[in-house]
Parts: structure tokens; sequence; C-alpha cells
């Protein structure tokens, strides 16, 4: 057995059933011993960076570990926006390089790059294989280091000497998941202590407390305290509860952030105060004492001053937080609540969101729903509803364009029995749309690409508009749009088109029940803002709630004009 | 402008003093200082050597800021998967040295001026040259801060300093456990390292 074949070997040990990749002269050894190994299946893609995605989207899904791999140097460096994405995600990611004969490493050789180096401040760790025989434990080793504490992705780089070097030890078994520690009953009393005190609290759940979504609930029920879910932490609480507040931040809506600005006890579970989620920290919950129940020791009082600090798993702490739960009896504070929560705004008129909300209104509990980045992006987390955990997909710390349609074929990889829908933009789209191949190639028949098509980069538009006066510049893409139902088309995926509130319900139906993935373009204005909104560097409570009287603007022709005359 | 503006003053940050036991890996140093680079921390001293342990460096970081930083810095020390442990100087005695040679420019009419400057330092001479001689001087920050404003009037020609080195004072069994931080190592795999012997394992409790 040579090192490729131990490679696979440790995978199959380790139930990986599916690997994101793209062949290259560097790793030819793994890719010819995949030939042997049929139980582990191998999905090419058709650019590294949507086998990072799709990988990321396996695990997103799933929860558990997504596995990419590539050849040396321009195949490495094209897994690095994934691998920056699941590092700021907390994505488990499990990428495995090939590189240049450890001979001809350090000597600039043909398609050599220092990927180790390259990744190390986007990857929990990683490796280079110096010896054959250190392989599948690094491996092994690798994995759980992805998986362990809070999850993120792990880097092998394997040189071609070290693939067909001969293995003879054993293959690795899994590593056991190491336990995850509890938080201490000291944190837990003070924390009790001030929930029990508490006039106007509020829970705020991130990313990190999507696999404690039962405890979650049950702990804001037995307390009777209103719930906020962050943009990664949407689904960890049933949007369909009375006390959902809906999403914080930048795009909230009005009643999470006026809870926010307004509580006296703030429990933060599972989160990391992302900038986008905070507005100007010294504004953000600025009555409030916090508590934080955090995994990772370095994101408790990083940004946010804690009063009281909980480390541990999530799950635990919201279990030993039930301790003596009875319902708080705070009719005012949910009087209020009421009041925001009727402030929120659904879109009536034809337009992007509009779309946005046709779309997601058709989807069932078990569906998955990816995004990818913009103002598209913003409408689905605000009108989406999740009553699960694991049923949104998207990029949240780094904002990848080009994330969502590769990361709805891994989801939908992943779970061939559910429909994968990615809401996309025109712009964002085409940052990976040669995908469609995928879909094409292994017969994916559940995957639904939506395409909000406003012939903008609409979110930076959107920001030029409104701090920029409206001086739009870079961000026309009308002229030179591809007719998106002819690109799927040209990769054998059927299309469909709406451009109108009357043709939209007719085009979801048919997209839909197309027996294939399918994807659809909807139409809509230029111009078009997402609210509420929070400027960049003002606070929660600066928060624009509707959208301004648009002030007319200078013409783009005259724009253009002055900036040739100057 | 104007009004006159006179700049904030800024107060001196403060230093901190870390040890950091770390695998002997290739990049080792890399991450760490990477770690502390890209948050802007500035390591005002850094020395690394090996230890007592086989495949176990140690590293003592001076870094100037406040105590924010450092606790931020030592919580994202931990996570690394190359460090072993991570020692906060700040919370106990300890104590700590540095080396620093030092060429002096000397003329026949001062010589014996600065060899009794460099008796009074205990400092031994390790080069004498026509025009110079040079200093070893090993001591505490403060020591060699003073040395080498005595020989400054004389004209310094070179010096380099080692950085920093620290060790907490007496046995490792008296320290208390709040000193250590890591205590993630539970969940890393053990250093490949010979097995301490018997006393040594008492002498450091628990180091993996
Ligand atoms: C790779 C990458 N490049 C640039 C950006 C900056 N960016 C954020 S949103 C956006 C516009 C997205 O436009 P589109 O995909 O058409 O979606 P829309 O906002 O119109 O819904 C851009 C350019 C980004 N997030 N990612």
């Amino acid at each position: 057995m040579n090192g490729a074949k131990a490679l696979w070997a440790t995978l199959a040990s380790h139930g990986i059933s599916t690997v994101f990749g793209y062949p290259g002269g560097a790793i030819m050894p793994v890719y010819d011993a995949l030939t042997y190994y049929p139980e582990v299946r191998h999905v090419l893609a058709r650019h590294e960076q949507g086998a990072a995605h799709a990988a990321e989207g396996w695990a997103k899904a799933t929860g558990e570990i997504g596995v990419c791999m590539a050849t040396s140097g321009p195949g490495a460096t094209n897994l690095v926006t994934g691998l920056a994405d699941a590092m700021l995600d907390s994505v488990p990611l499990l990428a495995i390089t090939g590189n240049v004969a450890s001979h001809l490493m350090g000597t600039d050789a043909f398609q050599e790059a220092d990927i180790t180096g390259i990744t190390l401040p986007i990857t929990k760790h990683n490796y280079v294989v110096r010896d054959v025989q250190d392989l599948p434990r690094i491996v092994a080793e690798a994995i759980r280091i992805a998986r362990s504490g809070r999850p993120g992705p792990v880097l092998v780089d394997i040189p071609k000497d070290i693939q067909l070097a001969p293995y003879h030890g054993e293959i690795p078994a899994p590593h056991a998941r190491p336990e995850i520690p509890a938080p201490s009953q000291d944190a837990v009393d003070r924390a009790l202590e001030l929930i029990r005190a508490a006039q106007r609290p509020v829970i705020m759940v991130g990313g990190g407390s999507l696999d404690a979504a039962a405890e979650v609930t049950a702990l804001a029920r037995a307390w009777d305290i209103p719930v906020i879910t962050t943009l990664m932490g949407l689904g960890a609480f049933p949007s369909s509860d009375p006390l959902w507040l809906g999403m914080p931040g930048m795009h909230g809506s009005v009643a999470a952030n006026r809870a926010i600005s307004e509580a006296d006890v703030l429990i933060g579970i599972g989160l990391r105060f992302d900038d986008r989620v905070t507005g100007r920290v010294n504004g953000f919950a600025p009555k409030a004492s916090i508590i934080h129940v955090e995994l990772d020791a370095a994101e408790i009082g990083k940004i946010i001053r804690t009063h009281v600090p909980v480390r541990g798993d999530a799950k635990v702490a919201a279990q030993m937080l039930m301790q003596g739960a009875q319902p708080l009896d705070r009719p005012e504070w949910k009087a209020q609540l009421e009041e925001w929560k009727s402030r929120t705004q659904m879109p009536e008129h034809w337009g992007a969101g509009y779309a946005v909300k046709a779309v997601v209104d058709r989807l069932g509990p078990d569906d998955i729903l990816s995004s990818d980045v913009g103002q598209h992006q913003m409408l689905a987390a605000q009108l989406a509803r999740f009553e699960k955990p694991r049923r949104w997909i998207n990029s949240g710390g780094l904002g990848t364009m080009g994330f969502g349609f590769p990361a709805a074929i891994g989801a939908g990889m992943a779970e061939p029995g559910v429909r994968s829908v990615v809401i996309a933009g025109d712009g964002g789209f085409q940052m990976t749309a040669q995908e469609l191949a995928t879909l094409k190639m292994y017969d994916v028949r559940n995957v639904k690409i939506c395409i909000i098509n406003n012939s903008f980069l609409g979110m930076v538009r959107q920001w030029q508009e409104m701090f920029h006066g409206k001086r739009y510049s870079e961000v026309w893409l009308g002229d030179s749009n591809p007719d998106f139902i002819k690109l799927a088309d040209a990769y054998g995926v059927p299309g469909y088109r709406a451009s109108s509130a009357e043709e939209l319900p007719a085009a979801i139906d048919a997209w839909l029940a197309d027996p294939n993935s399918a994807l659809l373009e909807v139409v809509v204005p230029h111009e078009h803002a997402v609210f509420p909104m929070v400027p960049a560097g003002a606070a929660l409570y600066e928060m624009l709630e509707t959208e301004p009287a648009r002030t007319p603007g200078p013409d783009m022709a005259e724009v253009a004009e002055e900036a040739r005359n100057a | 402008m104007t009004q006159a503006t006179t700049p904030p003053q800024r107060e001196p940050n403060p230093e901190q003093l870390l040890s950091i036991l770390v695998r002997d890996e290739p990049r080792v140093l890399t991450r760490i200082t990477a770690l502390f680079g890209r948050r802007g921390y500035n390591i005002k001293s850094l020395s690394v050597g090996s230890t007592e342990h086989p495949g176990v460096s140690r590293m003592t970081i001076v870094v100037s800021g406040d105590r924010g930083v450092v606790e931020q810095a030592i919580r994202q020390l931990e996570k690394l998967h190359d460090v072993v442990r991570i020692i906060d100087h700040s919370l106990e005695k300890y104590v700590d040295r540095e080396l620093v040679l030092v060429k002096v420019a000397i003329t026949p009419e001062n010589r014996v001026e600065v060899r009794q400057i460099a008796e009074d330092f205990r400092s031994r001479i390790v080069d004498v040259g026509r025009h110079a001689l040079t200093f070893e001087v090993t001591g505490d920050e403060g020591k060699l801060t003073a040395f080498i404003e005595q020989m400054r009037p004389f004209g310094i020609l070179e010096t380099m300093r080692t950085g920093r080195i620290a060790l907490t004072r007496g046995s490792n069994a008296d320290i208390p456990g709040h000193v250590y931080h890591g205590e993630t190592q539970a969940l890393k795999p053990a250093v490949q390292i010979e097995q301490p012997r018997e006393e040594r394992a008492r002498e450091v409790p628990n180091l993996f």
C-alpha cells in the first residue's frame, strides 16, 4: 500500500463518503489510488473554490466534516477562499492538497506554492507530511482537530513522493470525539441570579448553538424569554414561536435591534459578536448585563464586555440555566416587544424582496435554503422562516460571493432526499456558475437555483446610493449579463423566468415541479434597497427602519459626461 | 488650522512577559508571531530555545500592551495545536535574565575608566581590539539598560541583546495552577517525548 492508498483507506475508515476535488500533476497518485476505493465518492467540481464551498455546504447541512482536495500550486490556492470562509464560520473542513516532490519543495518548482504558509492564518491547523509513515496518523489527527472544540478547516499537504512511498503501518480508527467541557456551576449560578432579577431579558443565539437548538428552545420557553437568532443562528430557534424576534444587526429586525438596545440582561449563546451584529460596539446593549455562553474562551470578552462568562458546551449550559426556571412575568416588556414586532414590514410591491418572499414562502421545514452574498441574502435571512437548525446555509463571516451555489450542491448531495434551494444574485452566481456542470455530471436532481436578477451588484449599489451620492461606480451588470436561461440550457439544466408579480407564481410552480435540478431567473427592478438598516459605524438603536425618501441623484449619463470633461 | 492642538500624550505601554512551551515543529515560530502580528500586538523581545523535554521548545515573549491584550493573546495561543503550555509571568514571581554584547569605543585615555565601569557591573570582556572593547553583561533589564547608559558617553559602536528569558521561581510544584494556561492540552495528543524521569514528573505536575 502506498501513501495515496493509505490516505483513502484512512478517509474511508473515518466514514468519509464524499470528497469534492479536482486533479492535477502533483496529486495524481491519489487520483490513481481512488480507483481502488469505490466506497469513497469523488465529486469533480469545475473549480477548486467550488469544491471547497461544496464541502462546506455538506458540512453545514449535516454537521459532519466536509472534505475537499486539490493539486499543488494553482489548485491549492484556489481553495484559499473556501478555507477562509470555513475558518470564519467555524465549519469542520479537511482540505487535502498534493505538492511537488519533497526534494523540490522550497525551490520554486513547477506548480509549487507554499500552501501551508499561505493558509497559516486561515486554517485551524495545517500540516506538511514529511514521512509516509506519519500520513494516516496526521490525516486522522487533522479530522479530529477540524471537528473538536470550535470546528474549523485543517489542511494536509502531501508531497508527491510521499503519496508514492510504501506505507507499512495500520490504518487508524477515528479518534473518539473529545468531550466538551461543561460550564462551572458557579458561573451558571451567577447567570441565574441575573436572569431571575431581569426586567427586560433577551436571549441571542448564534451558529454555535445550532446543535443545541432543542435545549435553547426549552430554555427560552421555560423562562419565557424572547429569542433573537443571528444570521448564523437562524434555525436554532423556531421562527413560528411567538418568542422569536428575528435577526439582529445591520439588516436585523426592528424588534431584535430595539430589544438589544433596551434589554437589561442579554444572554448570548454560541456567538462571537461580529461587527455586523453589534453595530457600534459601545452602543451595543448599553443597558444590559451580558451573560456569554461560549465554548471558545478567546471569544469571551473579546469584543463585548461580559458580566458573566459561562464557558462550555451550549447544550449543557442551556440545560443548566433551566435550573429553577419559571416563566418571568414581565407584561410591559412583552407588550413593548409586540409593538416593535408589529413594525415589521413585509414587501408588498414587486421587487427583489417580493420575489424572495414568494420563493421562501414555498419552502417546507426540511428544505435546505442556501444563499449567496448581497441584498438577496439579507432579504432571505429576513424573510425565510426556519423551524429547524442546519436548514440555512450561507457565508456569514467572510461574506463570500460565489459561495451559495456550490454550497447548495454540497448540501443537496449530502441529503439527496430533500430540496436544496439557493438564492443568488446575478453578480455572485457568475462567480461559480460553472458548477452547473457538476449538477449535470452527477445527475443531481434536487438543487433549485433562484437568481434574483437586478442587473446590479445590488448591495454595493445600495451603499453607493446611500453613502456615495448615487455615484454608481462599477456596479452595473445589465449590459453584460448572460441570458441565464440559455446558460443553464448549455449545461443541460432547465431554466424558468419571471419578470413580474403576475408571472412569478406559475414560474415558481414549474421550477419546483421540474424533476431535475433547475434554474429560475427572477428579473426585478434595478433599484431596491434592503431595510431596516443600521448604517456602518452606527449603533443598533440608530437603525433606519424604513427607506428614507429617495432624493433625486445625478443621472448616470451626466456623471459620465462630467468625468470625461474633468 | 486655526487652533493649536497638542497631540494626546500616550502612556508608555506596560510590558507583559509570557513563556510559551511549543512543539518543536516547522513553522511554529511563524504561527506564534503571526498570531501576535495579526492583532497588532507588538513583540518587544522574543527568545527561543530547547527545553529539558526533547521535542519541546520554550519561547519567552515580551509584549507591550495592557492586561487585556495579553489575556486575549493567551486565549488565542491556547487554541494553537502546537502550543503545549503558556506561562503568564505576571501572576507569579519569576527570575528573568538577558544577555547583551556591547562594543565600546576606547581611547588610551579612557581605557581604564571603561574597564572599571565594566567591573562594577560584573561584566566580562569578550573581545579586545585596539580601538574597541566588547563586553558581555547578563542581568535583568534594568541592569543592562544602566550599563549601556554608563557606556554611552564613550561611544557605543554596536550592541546586541538576546531578549529576555524567564523562569518561575521555586519548585514548579508550588506554583498555583492558575499561572499555567492550556487546560485544553487534554484535548491534544501527547507530544512525542521521552517519559520524564520520576522526580521530574513530580516537579512538573501533569505538564503533558
Ligand atoms: C468575492 C466577493 N467579492 C466582492 C464582494 C463585495 N460584495 C458584497 S455584496 C456585492 C454585490 C452582490 O451583487 P449580486 O450578486 O448581484 O447580489 P445582490 O446584492 O444584487 O442581491 C458585492 C460585490 C464580496 N462579498 N465577495
